[in-house]
C-alpha cells in the first residue's frame, strides 16, 4: 500500500536518481548504452543481471567517479559531475584500513566529508557517540575497540557498512556486498540492512547477482542486459513489509524469482554483438 | 558469528616469565653459542694444520690484534659508520621523494622505472673512480657509493606500496570528495611504511657495503683503508679484526632497522597472531 503511494507521487517530480540515455565506453568497449532508470527517494532498487553486464559501472556513474559520455544522470534533480559526497558506498571487498581499529575505520568518511572534516576535532566526543551507536544498530556492540584482523568476514561487512553510512548519506550505494559471505551470515545482514533501510529512510541502490537477495530487500529490482547494458525489466516486488527472513521460502516470492531468473535467461541468449551492431 | 579469533594471549598454565626466559634463551643465546663454536672451530683448525698467520691468523691472534689497534680501529670505525648513515639518510629521503613520486601516479610510474632499473644495474663498483675523480679522496666518494646503493629499494617498495591501495577503497573515499593527496595521506601512505620500514633492511646493508667498497678503492680514513693498510703491511690479523669489527657493526645497524621496523607498523605483524 505504501509503495503503491510513492508511485504516484513519483510520477509527479522526478526521481532521486535519475539516468536518461547514459552512454559509457572505454575506447571500443561500450560498457554501457541507452541505459535510463529512475530511483525514487527513499527507494530500495536492486539492480541485477548477468556478469559484465555493466552493473559495476552503473556504481561508478550514479555516484559521480566517471562521468558518462552520452546522456544526462541526475541526483536530486541536479546534474552529476563530479563526486558526490551525500553517497555511501560498500563493496564485496570490505577493506577496512589494517592500522586502524574498527571505529577509527568507521569515522574514516567523518576526516573527508564537510562540515565534519572541521567539525571532527572539537566535536570528536559526538562523532565517537554516533559511531558507537552504527557499531550498536549493526550488532557489533563493544567492538571499536578491536582490530580489523580480529573481527570474521561478516563482522567487517558490518563494519564496511556503518563505514558507509557514518556521515549520513542520502544515497547508499551497495556493490554485492554479501556476495563472499556464506549462507547464514549472509541471510543475518539482509537483516540488518532491511533495519537500516527502514530505520533511516535512505535511497538504496544494491548491485547483485543474487535474485533471492534482490527480491528479499527490493521496493524495486532492475534487470540489466547483456554487454552493453541497459534495463530489460523494472518489475515492483509488492511483497508488504516489514518482511521476516520466512517470507523467502513462500510461493509468491519464488513465484517472482523465477520471473525475474527467465529475463536473465533470454537476456544471456541474446549475444551482445547484435546488439552492439 | 563467534569470535574465536579474539581469544589470544598465552595459554594460562605456562607463566610470562618462563616463557620470556625460554625466548632469550633462543633467540639470543643460541646464536651466541653458534659463534663461539665457529671460533674454537677456527683456532682448532688453524692450530692442527698449522695455517701460516699471513694466510689466516688464528681467531686468538686476531682477537689479539683487535685489542691492541683498538684505538685506531675504532676511530676508523667511527668513520665508516659515519659515511654509511650519512648515505644511508640521503637514500632515504631520495627514495622516500622519487618513491612517492613514482608511485603516485601510472605515466610517472611508466616514465621513470624502466630509467630505474636500467640505473640500478649498473655495478656501484664500476662508478666509484669516477666519483674519487670527481671529489677526490675523503668521505664524499664513500658517502656517494653508500647513497648510490641504497637508495633504490627504497624507491620501489615505497612505489609499490602507494600502487598497492585497493581501487574499491580508493573509489570509496573518492566519491566522499576525497582528492588525491587525501587518498594517499590516509591510505597511500600508511599502507606502505610496511614496505618502507622493510626496504630500510635491505637499504642498511647495501649502504655499509657501499661505503666500506668505496673506502678500499681509495679514501683517506674508514675501515675499509685500514683493512688495505694493513693488507699492504702483512698485518694480516688487523685485517681480520677489522673484518669482525665489519660484521658486528653490520648486525647493529641492521638490528636498529629492524627495531624501527617492529615499532612504527606493528599492526603490519600482528596480523601473523590471528
Amino acid at each position: 500500500m505504501q509503495a503503491a503511494q510513492t508511485a504516484s507521487a513519483s510520477r509527479e517530480r522526478p526521481g532521486f536518481v535519475d539516468l536518461d540515455r547514459v552512454g559509457l565506453s572505454y575506447g571500443t568497449f561500450t560498457a554501457v548504452d541507452e541505459l535510463t532508470l529512475s530511483v525514487r527517494k527513499g527507494e530500495f532498487a536492486a539492480v541485477v543481471g548477468p556478469s559484465g553486464c555493466g552493473k559495476s559501472t552503473l556504481m561508478k556513474l550514479a555516484t559521480g567517479l566517471v562521468i558518462p559520455q552520452h546522456g544526462q544522470i541526475a541526483v536530486e534533480g541536479k546534474r552529476v559531475t563530479r563526486p558526490l559526497s551525500i553517497v555511501g558506498m560498500a563493496f564485496q571487498n570490505p577493506s577496512l584500513l589494517p592500522w586502524r581499529t574498527t571505529l577509527d575505520n568507521i569515522m574514516l568518511p567523518l576526516e573527508i566529508v564537510s562540515p565534519h572534516k572541521e567539525r571532527l576535532k572539537s566535536h570528536r566526543d559526538e562523532y565517537v557517540a554516533r559511531a558507537e551507536k552504527m557499531l550498536s544498530l549493526v550488532g557489533l556492540e563493544g567492538f571499536g575497540t578491536k582490530y580489523p584482523w580480529q573481527l570474521s568476514g561478516g563482522m567487517q561487512q558490518r563494519a564496511n557498512l556503518c563505514r558507509a553510512l557514518i556521515h549520513e548519506p542520502s544515497l547508499l550505494m551497495l556493490d554485492e556486498p554479501f556476495g563472499a559471505l556464506d549462507a547464514f551470515t549472509r541471510e543475518e545482514l539482509w537483516g540488518v540492512i532491511r533495519d537500516l533501510h527502514r530505520a533511516e529512510g535512505f535511497t538504496v541502490i544494491l548491485v547483485t547477482h543474487d535474485l533471492r537477495e534482490a527480491v528479499y530487500l527490493a521496493d524495486r529490482v532492475f534487470v540489466m542486459s547483456a554487454r552493453p547494458g541497459r534495463v530489460l525489466l523494472e518489475r515492483e516486488i509488492d511483497i508488504e513489509r516489514p518482511r521476516p527472513i520466512d517470507v523467502t521460502y513462500t510461493a509468491p516470492f519464488n513465484e517472482i524469482v523465477h520471473e525475474l531468473r527467465e529475463t536473465i535467461a533470454q537476456a544471456r541468449v541474446g549475444a551482445p554483438s547484435s546488439q552492439m551492431a | 558469528m563467534t569470535d574465536t579469533s579474539i581469544a589470544g594471549g598465552q595459554a594460562p598454565g605456562i607463566s610470562a616469565k618462563r616463557v620470556n626466559l625460554w625466548w632469550l634463551a633462543e633467540k639470543v643465546g643460541s646464536p651466541l653459542l653458534f659463534a663461539l663454536v665457529l671460533l674454537l672451530l677456527w683456532e682448532a683448525l688453524c692450530r692442527l694444520l698449522s695455517v701460516p698467520e699471513v694466510i689466516l691468523p688464528t681467531a686468538s691472534a686476531t682477537f689479539a690484534a683487535l685489542w691492541e689497534f683498538r684505538a685506531v680501529i675504532f676511530q676508523n670505525a667511527v668513520v665508516t659508520l659515519w659515511t654509511t648513515l650519512v648515505g644511508f639518510c640521503l637514500a632515504i629521503v631520495t627514495g622516500l621523494v622519487l618513491g612517492v613520486a613514482v608511485g603516485w601516479h601510472r605515466a610517472v610510474y611508466s616514465a621513470v622505472y624502466p630509467i630505474m632499473i636500467a640505473f640500478n644495474s649498473v655495478p656501484k663498483v664500476a662508478v666509484v673512480p669516477v666519483l674519487i675523480l670527481w671529489f677526490g679522496l675523503g668521505a664524499v666518494p664513500a658517502i656517494l657509493t653508500a647513497f648510490l646503493i641504497s637508495f633504490f629499494p627504497i624507491l620501489v617498495n615505497v612505489a609499490t606500496g602507494l600502487a598497492t591501495v585497493e581501487p574499491e577503497l580508493e573509489d570509496v573515499l573518492r566519491a566522499l570528495g576525497a582528492s588525491k593527496m587525501t587518498v594517499m595521506k590516509k591510505v597511500g601512505i600508511p599502507r606502505s611504511l610496511p614496505h618502507f620500514f622493510g626496504s630500510l633492511k635491505i637499504a642498511i646493508t647495501l649502504a655499509f657495503i657501499g661505503a666500506v667498497v668505496a673506502e678500499t678503492s681509495g679514501a683517506s680514513n674508514g675501515l675499509g683503508k685500514l683493512m688495505l693498510d694493513a693488507q699492504a703491511a702483512f698485518q694480516v690479523p688487523v685485517v681480520f679484526a677489522a673484518l669482525i669489527v665489519l660484521s658486528v657493526l653490520g648486525i647493529l645497524l641492521y638490528a636498529a632497522t629492524a627495531f624501527l621496523e617492529y615499532r612504527y607498523t606493528g599492526w603490519a605483524h600482528r596480523s601473523n597472531n590471528a
